[in-house]
């Protein structure tokens, strides 16, 4: 009995959209609901939170701190990679545009926003 | 005395309407509906009724079966849009008028509710679907031994039937008919998935392209539509693991593949 073999193909450089999409997914999972509910309505309403607790001078100082400033680039960064896999496979589904227009449109936007955020942290300082 | 009761005539009998698609190839120019009435027993099959059709109505009718019992995955077909296994579905499960009977959807039609196999079985071919033993065992040395544990991890993928239902309820794959595909997955993982096979390497090179795993995007409705259970969205899931993991590994590997 022979067995066809098909041909090897050309790697997919997928695995790494898959990745950032898969961790996004996670830390959104994880996070995502308790980040609404402090930053949505606890914080604004301020209720049950500790007074000053997301004042200017507290969200400043967490942004500045080398963690804090890992913390929010893994959030922001990550949840668009998520958001952006999502929407690229919906669009592509519907057939709404080129693979390299939609591409840009979603990858493209999630690493603008990495980017954007890397920088922003960096300006804000230490 | 009173007479025997004539079992046959016990049975409740009823009439279902069966659309069926023709397609002869070189004489149609396209696949068309053609319409029959069945009389049978209230609890028959689909299966039962396209026997009953071809016994007593065309005799040109043609399908594919052999088991009559879920396991030789012979009669997938699509009923009223769904893939279903003609065998396992009764014809009183589905909602009163017309039954619509189609060929598996996203496969050539080769004749009426027969496709084209020929793809399918060149995937599975593809994924080394035979145990690759770790090490060559001579018979004195005894059997490769196995816990229930390791057993567990791939007895569930090694249920598959090869019945296509998978393939044609994918999007993915009717999309792109070079996508390995869900039933392939699962049967890889029935491979990669067990302890006394060394192929696991061999097997994860054959889906890391965009035509393997990575055509999937999570749609699930394989796993929906399978009639043994045998999940493999989850296969696929695995392997999508598996496959991000050796993208970035294969530099630490000493072994490249040929």
């Amino acid at each position: 009995m022979t067995f066809s073999t098909r041909e090897i193909q050309k790697r997919s450089i997928s695995p790494i959209f898959w990745l950032l999409f898969g961790a996004g997914g996670m830390l959104s999972a994880l996070f995502g609901p308790a980040l609404i509910l402090i930053t949505g309505i606890l914080a604004p309403t301020g209720t049950g939170l500790p007074e000053n607790f997301l004042s200017y001078d507290a969200a400043l100082a967490f942004a500045r701190n080398p963690l804090g400033k890992l913390v929010l680039l893994a959030l922001i960064a990550l949840f668009f990679w998520h958001g952006a896999e999502r929407v690229f496979l919906t669009l592509k589904d519907m057939k709404a545009g080129s693979s390299l227009v939609l591409k840009l449109g979603t990858y493209g936007v999630a690493a603008l926003v990495s980017v954007a955020t890397i920088l922003l942290l960096l300006a804000i300082g230490f | 005395m009173s007479e025997p009761v004539n079992a046959e005539s016990a049975v409740l009998q009823k009439t279902f309407e069966l659309r069926i698609l023709r397609y002869t190839p070189g004489r149609d120019e396209e696949p068309a509906f053609g319409s029959f009435q069945v009389t049978g027993a209230e609890g028959m099959t689909v299966l039962e009724a396209l026997q009953t059709i071809k016994d007593t109505l065309d005799g040109t009718l043609s399908y594919r079966w052999s088991c009559r019992m879920a396991v030789c995955g012979s009669c997938g077909m699509m009923i009223n849009g769904t893939p279903r296994l003609a065998c396992s579905t009764l014809l009183r499960d589905l909602p009163p008028g017309p039954v619509t009977v189609e060929p598996l959807q996203n496969f050539p039609i080769e004749r009426d509710l027969v496709i084209s196999v020929d793809a399918f079985v060149k995937k599975i071919e593809s994924v080394y679907p035979y145990l690759i033993p770790k090490e060559q065992k001579t018979v004195a040395e005894g059997p490769h031994l196995q816990t229930p544990a390791q057993m567990a991890a791939y007895e569930s993928f090694s249920d598959c039937i090869n019945c296509m239902l998978c393939y044609a309820a994918c999007p993915q794959f009717g999309e792109n008919p070079d996508f390995i595909g869900p039933g392939a997955m699962a049967m890889l993982q029935r491979y990669n998935g067990d302890s006394r096979d060394g192929g696991r390497q061999k097997r994860l090179d054959t889906i890391h392209g965009e035509d393997g795993v990575w055509s999937c995007t999570a749609v699930g409705i394989c796993s929906e539509v399978c009639p043994k259970q045998v999940d493999p969205a989850n296969a696929v899931n695995q392997n999508k693991t598996n496959s991000a993991f050796d993208f970035f590994l294969r530099f630490l590997r000493t072994e490249q593949p040929q």
